[in-house]
């Protein structure tokens, strides 16, 4: 009882911390231990490797009413894909669309072929081989005026409370990261990995699926796959996590 | 679809502790999972892996419903002559995987 009330009281006095500044922000992978950390470095070892031959393979097969695979428009992955990632979500046309989307909006417009299925093992290769391609390069999301109304919507979405737990991102992932919850270390949410390889999931998985995952998690009902709500939170997410280094693909517990 | 990733030194010294890296993309379903509507999920796992050795058994494992997705499994081996490894995965279903790989010694 004691021990709660203690728990509580520090829970409260550290809220309302604010967002993270800049030079503090941390990767998720500072926060895995030190077997999952050699797992994710090692790509003989990174059980992501699969993903990325099966996205490798799609990039270069013929597919669709016209006949075209991905290279014969773009070529080698590793040249015109490069820094791509970095830049998703991006506004095309009107709103922003996540790399899954823009994708899709290729696959359906250019290659006249259906669209992959929202966490379905090809949609997962196909957008782990594109953003494997920016490894390394800093996330290049910049607010201007175009962006600025949706990171802000992104951003009100992160810090409203939700679900029965009625439990905001920011609570967790701003003002109490690098704690423990139920013995798992808070991280800061930098998407700084995805799609990423998830243990818990003994498979690849999306942001969009984390995010469902937390939100679940608060006891709230998740946005639909695709909705502009998560695309709007991506794109907060990954602005927030702007000049953070790409791991794709990532490896987290 | 069969596939596997494996990661052997091309060169060792004689007498020379080497490591050995293996991954098989599986899906090690339990067979204790049920889908939403109750079915129970049969099982598919990998159940033995062997790595030989120009013919000698030099490792062997007895893969069990606790092992994790795309298992991952490391070993040494002491390399005392030129010659190839072979690794064998075989597992429910007729899976079988296998892959061959040359060391030489310098």
């Amino acid at each position: 009882m004691r021990a709660a009330a203690l728990f509580l009281a520090a829970f409260c006095a550290c809220t309302q911390a604010g967002e993270i500044p800049l030079a503090e922000r941390r990767s998720g992978y500072e926060f895995m231990g030190r077997e999952t950390r050699a797992m994710q470095d090692d790509d003989t070892t990174n059980p992501a490797l699969f993903a990325l031959l099966d996205g490798e393979t799609l990039w270069n097969r013929a597919d669709g009413a016209a006949g075209r695979a991905c290279a014969a428009c773009h070529g080698d992955a590793a040249q015109s894909m490069k820094g791509v990632a970095a830049r998703y979500p991006a506004i095309v046309g009107a709103k922003p669309l996540n790399l899954e989307q823009r994708i899709n909006a290729c696959r359906v417009e250019k290659q006249r072929a259906a669209a992959f299925a929202y966490e379905s093992k090809e949609l997962l290769a196909l957008t782990a081989y594109v953003a494997r391609q920016s490894r390394g390069l800093p996330i290049a999301i910049e607010a201007n005026d175009t962006t600025r109304p949706f990171i802000d919507a992104g951003r009100a979405l992160y810090e409203r409370r939700q679900g029965q737990l009625n439990l905001a991102c920011s609570q967790c992932h701003d003002d109490n990261w690098g704690r423990s919850l139920a013995g798992t270390p808070i991280p800061q949410a930098h998407p700084t990995g995805y799609p990423i390889y998830r243990l818990e999931w003994q498979a690849m998985g999306s942001l969009e699926r984390r995010l469902r995952n937390c939100m679940i998690g608060a006891r709230a009902e998740p946005y639909a796959y695709g909705s502009p709500e998560m695309v709007e939170l991506e794109l907060y997410l990954m602005w927030r996590a702007r000049g953070m280094k790409l791991e794709t693909p990532a490896v987290r517990p | 679809m069969a596939r596997v990733a494996v990661t052997v030194p091309a060169s060792a010294k004689r007498g020379e502790v080497i490591e050995i890296k293996t991954l098989a993309a599986h899906v090690m379903e339990t067979g204790f999972r049920r889908t939403q509507t109750g079915e129970l999920l049969p099982r598919d796992i990998i159940t033995d892996f062997v790595c030989t050795y120009n013919g000698v058994e030099v490792f062997r494992a007895e893969l069990h419903q606790a092992v994790a997705a795309n298992p991952l499994i490391a070993f040494t081996t002491v390399a005392t002559e030129s010659g190839t490894l072979e690794f064998k995965w075989t597992g429910d279903n007729g899976y079988v995987a296998t892959h061959k790989a040359e060391l030489k010694i310098v």
